[in-house]
């Protein structure tokens, strides 16, 4: 295996990571005009993801630096393209991260409905642009053979990538909704329960309906078949999901969400392999790992380096998470 | 306007405010750090008092350098893809690092720190600041690795036309880093200082005389006197290392048009750029070598040579960045720092003569100096980057070979309102919070729940 395709596995890896941890606090943002009936209620639902939202979305950031690193042309191509749509992106992410931070400081409803609406729109908004971007790096988006974006903000409107962007917000509002039960208490985990029951199907039709788009775009015959198989994989784990929590079984349904959404991410990109970036124009101006990559000894330090960072980064993460495990509820101090 | 002018003005107005809060976060991690090691070893309340207190105003400043942060990262590819497509196989690295060992840790241990007053040992939750404290900083390491390799490249070739990294240690061994890097974290303490100076004095005008008020006073004005203290004597070895490295930015930053020796320092000028000579100057003979060589000797060479030479090099172009506006600029940065030690040296005299509730005209000036250190960071990286122009990357891409050509000018509009508006409405409700903490001068409101 070469340095290029390394790193394409550890980019995939870095979005699993994004979507399966801010997954569900971008589905924990959706929720919340209605999860919380109240601002005491509001509160245990933004205090669940409190201590653990910002090292989630370093995932995302991470993500983007190692395309820079490792594919500068991926990275160039993608973010100059895609411009307005990562405009509304960072605006969304800005208004949601001082959201968490300034809406308990002030004691007024007006004020901390100000900063509801940040953290509803600032976590819709990002989860249904990541929908509809990879949708579109999948599905091809006019380059030129200059690796130069031509197409406009609404070429990436089409009903495809919209299905993406709409499959991406349901299953992380149903990720969300997993994480809530597991994490409130009393009245409040029944309400999340109720919840994951009624937004289930859709997440589940959207996939279906997304995933059965997808196959006519798929790469070649071999990744083609690998990614059918990891769809229906995923849509399993999907199932898996509603059984456990059928059976109250809260832990294992939220890992067996957690593991589709792995998988759906994996499917992604395995269908897209070797592209990074397909092009609409002509299958020869598609940016592929090898067209796009930083030079060989860029990705072989960089190898380096992140073989010894990842894991420290998953061990102290995972101790967080470990620390704040209790649930939230009546009899908690609420920090936000 | 052009696509590039909008590219520029939004590069420029979203840096100086992201870097608004980074020096302020990298200043007050480590001094929070400090002040919760004090309460851990001591068990004196005062001290828990000033974290509890002081930590609201870093947690507003923090959540607003991570958002503005997020930007920084994108934007090399949304606005600069020319750019990113030669320097990617360089700058990426870095800049991946500084997430994976930098964001990662700051970020995680912040959400521990913030959530966790009640569930971890005091110790414990005092290290949890000091991990912070580092990973800030070493995030200011890597961004400035990346920074360094635009004002001077090392540990690459020219190939496949971009730049390819041939040495990763060369670019962590990068000399400017060594000057850059303790310039900017001493420039942190600098901020972090008078920033809990300036709003302690606020309190004290207000009739909050505390302990906890008087002891923050002198703890921020002996960090925020060290600080300027370092950056100072760090700086003048940072202009040194510019005469040899950079001349053409050190000799606009001087005024200094013609190559002299010994030469002489301009301390007030009005640039001519038209006729390529200062209309009026001041001058002190010597000076200028003392402050480069540390002598009264040595070649200084001027901008029209330094012109002349990078003709020769590379092609007819203006090498020159705007005289005044690098002279006024660096100058600013140079008073700035000349006032912040008499400030703080003052306010340490007063501490010791128990007299500091009595200079209420002092005490408004403290307020006023908070502006001082945000002066100086921000001239001084003013001077850094438009003092590399007409280079992105000295001597290899040129600005304007840099900018993205799939943006439209509508797009770059749209991107430099948004985002300038939304910085500028966040940073106001952020001051607007700082006020109201003030205002409410009571330090019980960490981990009490609020």
């Amino acid at each position: 295996m070469d340095w290029n395709t390394i790193w394409f596995i550890l980019i995939a890896v870095l979005f699993t990571g994004f979507f399966f941890l801010e997954g569900f606090d971008y589905g924990v943002g959706i929720l919340l005009p209605w999860m919380g009936k109240d601002d005491q209620e509001r509160r245990f639902v933004i205090n669940t993801i409190g201590p653990f939202w910002d090292g989630n979305e370093v995932w995302m950031i991470t993500a983007g630096g190692a395309m820079f690193a490792a594919f500068p042309h991926w990275y160039a191509t993608l973010f100059s393209g895609f411009y307005i749509a990562l405009v509304l992106l960072l605006l969304a992410l800005i208004a949601r991260g001082v959201a968490f931070e300034f809406r308990s400081q002030v004691d007024d409803p007006r004020w901390r409905k100000v900063w509801d609406q940040a953290i509803f729109w600032g976590s819709l908004l990002p989860a249904l642009l990541w929908g509809v971007a990879l949708a579109n790096i999948l599905r091809g988006v006019p380059v030129d053979g200059s690796m130069t974006y031509v197409g406009g903000f609404f070429n990436l409107l089409n009903p495809y990538a919209l299905l993406g962007g709409v499959t991406f917000v349901l299953i992380f509002t149903l990720h969300g909704a997993h994480f809530l039960a597991l994490k409130l208490a009393d009245d409040m985990a029944a309400r999340a329960e109720t919840v994951a029951a009624k937004v289930w199907p859709f997440a589940v039709g959207a996939l279906v309906l997304f995933a059965g788009a997808t196959i006519p775009v798929l790469g070649d015959a071999p990744n083609r078949l690998a990614a059918v198989v990891l769809v229906i994989l995923a849509l399993a784990a999907l199932s898996g999901s509603r059984v456990f929590a059928h059976r109250q079984t809260w832990g294992k349904a939220f890992t067996s969400l957690a593991v589709g959404i792995a998988l759906m991410t994996v499917a992604l990109f395995v269908g897209l392999f070797p592209r990074v970036l397909v092009s609409s124009l002509d299958p020869a101006y598609s940016l592929t790992i090898y067209s796009a990559a930083a030079s060989d000894y860029t990705l072989k330090t960089m190898t380096i380096v992140a073989g010894m960072l990842v894991p420290v980064v998953l061990i102290y993460q995972g101790w967080s998470y470990w620390m704040f495990r209790q649930r939230i509820g009546r009899k908690s101090k609420l920090t936000y | 306007m052009s696509v590039i002018a909008l590219a520029r003005w939004q590069f420029a107005i979203l840096t100086v405010i992201h870097f608004f809060f980074v020096p302020l976060t990298l200043g007050m991690t480590v001094f929070l750090a400090i002040l919760e090691t004090l309460y851990v070893r001591t068990r004196d309340e005062t001290y828990k008092k000033m974290v509890q207190f002081w930590s609201k105003v870093f947690l507003i400043n923090f959540a607003l350098g991570v958002v503005s942060g997020i930007v920084q990262e994108f934007q090399f590819g949304m606005n600069w893809s020319e750019y990113s497509r030669f320097m990617g196989d360089i700058f990426g690295a870095p800049l991946a690092i500084e997430a994976l060992l930098a964001f990662y840790l700051e970020s995680t241990f912040i959400g521990v720190w913030v959530f966790g007053w009640e569930k971890l040992s005091p110790k414990l939750h005092a290290a949890m600041m000091w991990l912070v404290a580092i990973g800030s900083n070493l995030s200011a390491l890597w961004i400035l690795i990346a920074n360094s390799f635009m004002q001077e490249p090392v540990g690459f070739v020219l190939r496949n036309g971009r730049v390819e990294m041939v040495d990763f240690f060369a670019l962590i061994k990068n000399p400017n880093v060594w000057v850059q890097f303790p310039h900017v974290l001493s420039a942190g303490m600098t901020t972090a200082g008078f920033v809990v100076l300036g709003l302690s004095a606020a309190l004290l005008l207000k009739g909050r005389g505390d302990e906890w008020v008087l002891r923050s006073f002198k703890a921020s004005a002996i960090y925020g006197l060290v600080g300027v203290l370092l950056v100072t004597w760090v700086g003048h070895s940072q202009a040194q290392h510019m005469v040899q490295q950079q001349p053409m930015k050190m000799a606009a930053a001087e005024a200094h048009w013609e190559t002299e020796n010994p030469a002489a320092y301009t301390i007030f000028a009005i640039a001519d750029p038209a006729s390529r000579r200062n209309a009026v100057s001041i001058r002190i003979p010597g000076f200028l070598s003392l402050l480069s060589y540390d002598r009264f000797s040595g070649e200084v060479k001027g901008i029209n040579e330094l012109q002349a030479t990078y003709e020769r090099k590379y092609g007819p172009d203006n090498y020159i960045p705007p005289v005044n506006f690098m002279f006024y600029s660096f100058h600013l940065m140079v008073l700035a720092g000349m006032l912040m030690p008499v400030l703080a040296i003052y306010a340490l005299y007063l501490h010791h003569k128990e007299q500091v509730a009595e200079k209420r005209w002092f005490l408004k000036w403290l307020v006023w100096g908070i502006s001082l250190p945000f002066i100086a960071s921000t001239t001084g990286w003013l001077v850094t980057e438009v003092g590399r122009q007409p280079w992105i990357v000295l001597g290899l891409q040129k600005v304007q070979d840099a900018v993205s050509p799939a943006v439209s000018v509508g797009e770059a509009a749209f991107s430099l309102f948004a985002l300038t508006l939304v910085y500028v409405l966040i940073t106001g409700v952020g001051i607007y919070l700082v006020l109201r903490h003030l205002d409410a001068g009571e330090p019980s409101s960490v981990g009490a729940g609020y």
